[in-house]
């Protein structure tokens, strides 16, 4: 694909191929980024750091230009699909040696709403930046929400909507919650175009993201709250 | 038939919101409303009676999201002519018990699909689905085809070139939400050079929907500035959303949509309306406001600014996007 290249990645030091990873990410090459995590993982690096050190620094350079509209969505997605090509080999190798979770989010669009771009940009960035992701895809009804957080037990319900008719369909959603008593159990954050924080706050939605980054950053300040707080009660 | 018509008044006032009016009717979050056109004839009906005599000259039919990629969530993906002419049909009645000429606009939307190369829909692919979708709209009499809401430059040409195909005259707008582009990463002067090489021409181009009144006449500044040789359009939302009362209301008044009218002429728009949020009464206020506009000099963004509201850094000059490319170094420049 890139025959003009004259890099090569092995010759690269450790400091040296980490930046080569961000800049590969931020450009979306895919193929460089599993060269790069292959090649990481020979120099017994431990999973988690080329995942920590590697992925998620990459993806948070990619966030901050997504969110200060240097990039668009176009380029997140293709940075993503780099990521999750990462991510693909990262995955049992986290698993096997234990590696510590961040968190853990269900996330999906609303029934009757088929847009999932932006859905599927929070599911990637939160993804790489070391949460679980189980993602539901669109038109969801409340049943499918209610029936993920039985299975999985997320700490996080992410929904999204990206039309005026649609939006409403998240107060169902945290409503069918209440009424069952479960609200509370979960932090549920709610992004799409034409939603904004006091909408959030009057659907009784725990935040509202803006964008993929905001996601990423709000997920990670909740998940520090809970983790506080479970260490106070304990 | 567009030109003609502005000539003759100066504007032409496209209608309000469809969506946010059939909830108060009693759409269901989530359910389809073009399935209406079927079901409930009688009530998509009354929403384009009601922009009529508040002052409409154009309304856009009931078909927002009728094409096959987006009824396929209800099950509908069969039914795409039946819904698109039906709903044509409906707006066209309307439209004849009028004593003035009022046109009938297809709506169309986006398919929801990413298209290639980023996504898997393919160019062919939307095309099909949108001369799908615009065969029906003309069978049931639509005057022109209305592409709206659209975010990427592979959706508008494939839309453009599908509805294209059944030879009526076309009107594409395209929603700018995010830092003042839209999601995939277009300005508004990149659109206007854009809408250049398309095929065929539309007869107009503009922005709708979007966040809010100000930021888009300030998209309606920037696609004029790049394009003075054009119909421009400006079909804003009525404010921002809020959650009242268990409904969706937007924030925007009758008398700022009335100076959004204003300002959207002024800043180079010949077919104004409004979007989400927009009611009749809305409308009302903004045909009153034009009607009695004398056209005034172009704004800047500080007077936007101040009439309507906050716009975003890139309206306001603060930031230069820029389109896809990104600006690190690649492994090949080292």
């Amino acid at each position: 694909m890139s025959e003009e290249d004259d890099l090569d990645l092995n010759e690269l030091d450790d400091e040296e191929l980490v930046q080569q990873m961000h800049d590969d990410l931020y450009d979306g090459l895919k193929e460089e980024i599993e060269e790069a995590v292959n090649i990481l993982l020979g120099r017994d690096w431990a999973p988690y750091r080329v995942l920590t050190e590697g992925l998620v620094e990459g993806m948070r350079i990619v966030g901050i230009d997504f969110r200060d509209g240097i990039l668009f969505v176009p380029e997140v997605l293709l940075a993503a699909n780099a990521m999750k090509a990462g991510m693909f080999i990262l995955r049992p190798l986290l698993i096997a040696t234990g590696a510590p979770r961040v968190g853990k989010m269900v996330i999906g669009t609303v029934k009757g709403d088929i847009h999932d771009i932006g859905k599927n940009l929070v599911g990637m960035m939160l993804e790489g930046a070391g949460f679980e992701v189980i993602d539901l895809g669109i038109n969801n009804p409340v049943e499918n929400y209610l029936a993920a957080i039985e299975e999985h037990q997320p700490d996080i319900l992410g929904m999204s909507a990206l039309l005026t008719t649609t939006m409403p369909y998240m107060k169902v959603v945290i409503d069918t919650l209440k009424e069952k008593g479960m609200r509370d159990d979960y932090i549920v954050l709610v992004g799409g175009a034409p939603l904004n924080e006091e909408f959030a706050t009057a659907i009784g939605a725990d935040a509202y993201c803006r964008d993929a980054a905001v996601a990423v950053e709000t997920a990670k300040e909740f998940m520090a709250r809970k983790h506080n707080q479970l260490s106070a009660n304990a | 038939m567009l030109r003609e018509l502005i000539d003759e008044q100066g504007w032409l006032l496209a209608d309000g919101a469809t969506g946010t009016s059939y909830f108060a009717m009693g759409l269901q979050a989530g359910d389809a409303p073009e399935l209406w056109n079927v079901d409930s004839p009688e009530k998509v009906s009354d929403v384009h009676r009601e922009f009529v005599e508040a002052g409409a000259d154009i309304i856009l039919t009931n078909t927002f999201g009728g094409n096959r990629y987006r009824l396929k969530l209800h099950a509908a993906d069969n039914r795409v002519h039946e819904l698109n002419a039906e709903a044509a049909r409906i707006a066209r009645a309307v439209a004849q018990e009028s004593s003035r000429q009022v046109l009938v606009a297809g709506s169309m939307g986006p398919t929801g699909e990413i298209f290639a190369p980023v996504g898997t829909l393919t160019h062919d692919e939307g095309v099909e689905a949108f001369r799908e979708q615009a065969e029906g709209l003309k069978e049931g009499g639509a005057d022109l085809l209305w592409i709206e809401t659209i975010s990427s430059e592979e959706e508008l040409r494939a839309a453009v070139e599908g509805a294209g195909t059944v030879g009526l005259p076309i009107v594409s707008t395209m929603s700018f939400d995010t830092n003042g582009c839209t999601m995939m990463g277009v300005t508004p002067q990149g659109f206007g050079q854009i809408a250049r090489s398309l095929s065929p021409q539309p007869a107009a181009i503009g922005a709708n929907c979007g966040v809010g009144a100000a930021e888009l006449v300030a998209t309606v500044l920037g696609i004029s500035e790049s394009r003075r040789d054009t119909i421009i359009v400006a079909k804003g939302n009525c404010g921002v959303p809020e959650f009242v009362d268990g409904h969706i209301h937007y924030s925007g008044t009758p008398e700022l949509m009335a100076d959004y009218a204003r300002l959207a002429i002024d800043s180079g728009a010949r077919i104004i309306g409004g979007c989400c949020g927009t009611t009749p009464e809305h409308l009302r206020a903004m045909r009153t406001a034009l009607e009695s506009h004398e056209r005034g000099e172009r704004p800047v963004i500080q007077d936007i600014i101040s009439r309507l509201g906050e716009v975003s850094k890139l309206a306001r000059g603060e930031a230069i996007a820029i389109q896809g490319r990104s600006t690190r170094r690649r492994r090949s420049q080292r």
